[in-house]
């Protein structure tokens, strides 16, 4: 379904170019949940960016569905790709209303039946016909994650990216939008990446996972190895220890990889 | 600080915060009392239970349709629920800081991260330019900032959601504080930066005696990173426990958000919180929120 192929990216030229994505290779197949795990500032949101043509410097191959894709996009590309992003503060227009955002996605690509899709996405995430005409600042921090995970739902594409999409949320509020996450995968066959930091969310959510760390993947494994301890790279060792918990002992002897 | 031998450096007592909105008022903190001592404190608690509302009140940080009560704040000998605009500017960041739960807002967006960090430093010492330059790449390095020569050139919209709120982090520890009041400040950082960071603030506290307020909604964090722990629901506190002991919680609430965390070894669909009308009844003087 996703083929990346040796995808670099660079920004800015010169002494102060910063080479945040660094030759990546990765497929995932149909209705694969595949995580992306990996160091801050490692290149994660970066991969993700480009694969939904928001950034159009990068280099590389980048297959979706049996399409190569170019610098820019048809609107018909995000018709079968969707991201959720990293911030749900800024990802949403603060001066409009639930029902512009979520009818958004459905005027860009000309389908019908608005107000019956909205209120059926705003159902799919957990919320009552009552949201569909306040303000994102009248919601709490975890309503507007779904109201992002709804905009993203509602145009039913078949592959998702999601960046970090319940690290901002109380534990109750991911464990509900986790369950969404994977019903919808199950109920549409749908096709995940997920960013996330948290080796315990990779786990309930995905098959395989690529660990990146400075711009490159040091390791794919699946997430039978990662539950059994069994990593081959060093550094996927140090992540899966330092997630135990605060240990000052394991804090002094990280080790710096490059 | 109030005197040898006492190690209280914030008291708080029966604090509420109460907004006015179009739909009639909010209570988002309501009679929260405890102690701060040279230690690291963690508040834990779903989303909306008060939480921030609790840490800016402390500050004077509150929004202007919000009304703050308290029978004391106590800080320096200071009550900070009394004292004037200019005192509360003099406590705020220089002796109290907060680092904001949405830290790329909280930078200036037209400025670069390297200019914004040196600026700050020389508020508070007075160095030359030259010496708030070296000590910023200092603290970035610190924080453990890849390439920093680069990254204090870029903007905050250029640098990952992790970089920007260590970003954050170096600059409230610029001025030494007596306490610093943390909102959810690892929640995007990687588990081994995030372990490095805290590492941090661990020796903040060991070695200088700052009070460290840690908000956060990671329970496994707190419990073996904090050494007190208040668990907070419609902006009371629920319970005050050992942060080594969360993990057996009797609260049902508590028991709750234990419950709803995946592990790496159970696939199965997640519990979910069921709430219990009962917990938003006033918990009373000299209850659970006593927080000793
Ligand atoms: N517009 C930009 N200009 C310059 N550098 C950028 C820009 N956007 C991202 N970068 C850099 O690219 C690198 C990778 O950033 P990215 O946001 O992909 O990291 P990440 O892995 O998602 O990190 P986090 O886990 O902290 O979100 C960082 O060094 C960042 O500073
Ligand atoms: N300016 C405001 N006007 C009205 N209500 C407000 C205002 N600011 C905050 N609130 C409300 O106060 C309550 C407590 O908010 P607070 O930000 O302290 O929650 P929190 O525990 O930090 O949650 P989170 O984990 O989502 O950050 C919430 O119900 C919120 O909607
Ligand atoms: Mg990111
Ligand atoms: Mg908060």
């Amino acid at each position: 379904m996703i083929e990346v192929g040796d995808l670099t990216v660079t920004f800015g030229t010169g002494a102060r170019a910063v080479r945040a994505v660094r030759g990546i290779s990765f497929t995932v197949a149909e209705g694969e949940s595949f995580g992306l795990v990996g160091e801050s500032g490692s290149g994660k949101s970066t991969v993700l960016r480009a694969m939904a043509g928001l950034n159009r410097d990068w280099g590389g191959r980048m297959t979706v569905a049996g399409q190569p894709l170019g610098k820019t996009r048809a609107r018909a590309f995000y018709r079968s790709l969707q991201m959720v992003f990293q911030d749900p503060f800024g990802s949403l227009h603060p001066r409009h209303t639930i029902n512009d955002i979520l009818g958004e996605p459905l005027k860009i690509h000309v389908i019908g039946d608005s107000e019956t899709r909205i209120l059926n996405a705003l159902d799919e995430v957990g919320l009552g016909p009552e949201y569909r005409f306040r303000f994102p600042h009248q919601l709490s921090g975890g309503q507007r994650q779904r109201i992002a995970i709804a905009r993203a739902l509602i145009i039913n594409p078949p592959i998702m990216l999601l960046d970090e999409p319940t690290s901002a949320l109380d534990v109750s509020v991911q464990a509900e939008i986790l369950n969404l996450l994977r019903r919808l995968r199950n109920e549409h066959r749908l096709t995940y990446i997920l960013v996330s930091h948290d080796l315990s969310v990779v786990a309930h959510m995905c098959d395989r996972l690529a660990i990146m760390n400075a711009g490159r993947v040091v390791e794919q494994l699946s997430v039978e190895r990662l539950r059994a301890h069994e990593p081959d790279h060093p550094y996927t060792k140090q992540l899966l220890r330092a997630s135990l918990g605060y240990d000052r002992a394991a804090a002094e002897n990280l080790e710096w990889f490059d | 600080m109030s005197g040898a031998g006492d190690d209280t450096l914030l008291d708080v007592k029966n604090l509420s915060v109460r907004f006015q909105t179009t739909k009639g008022p909010v209570e988002a903190v309501r009679g929260v009392s405890f102690t701060l001592g040279r230690e690291r404190l963690g508040i834990v608690g779903e989303s909306g239970s008060g939480k921030s509302q609790t840490g800016r009140a402390i500050l004077g940080l509150t929004a202007k349709n919000g009304r703050i009560s308290a029978d004391h704040v106590r800080f320096d000998g200071m009550d900070l629920a009394r004292t004037t605009d200019q005192a509360m500017r003099k406590v705020r960041g220089a002796r109290i800081s907060m680092i904001m739960q949405d830290p790329r807002y909280s930078l200036n967006p037209v400025i670069r991260v390297g200019e914004q960090i040196a600026e700050a430093y020389r508020v508070h010492t007075g160095a030359n330019r030259s010496e708030a330059r070296r000590r910023t790449i200092e603290m970035l390095n610190r924080v453990r900032i890849r390439e920093v020569e680069k990254v204090v050139n870029l903007y905050p919209h250029e640098v990952s959601g992790g970089m920007g709120q260590r970003i954050m982090i170096a600059m409230m520890l610029i001025p030494d504080p007596d306490i610093l009041i943390a909102d959810e400040p690892t929640s995007a950082l990687d588990v081994t930066v995030q372990l490095q960071v805290l590492a941090i603030l661990d020796d903040m506290v060991r070695e200088r005696g700052m009070g460290l307020i840690f908000i956060s909604h990671d329970l496994n964090l707190v419990a073996s990173f904090c050494d007190r722990v208040l668990v907070m629901y419609g902006g009371q506190i629920m319970e005050t426990l050992d942060a080594g002991k969360l993990h057996e919680a009797e609260h049902p609430y508590t028991r709750g958000l234990l419950n709803c965390l995946p592990t790496l070894n159970d696939a199965r669909d997640l519990a979910v919180l069921e709430r219990d009308p009962a917990w938003l009844e006033p918990v009373g003087a000299g209850g659970p929120g006593g927080g000793q």
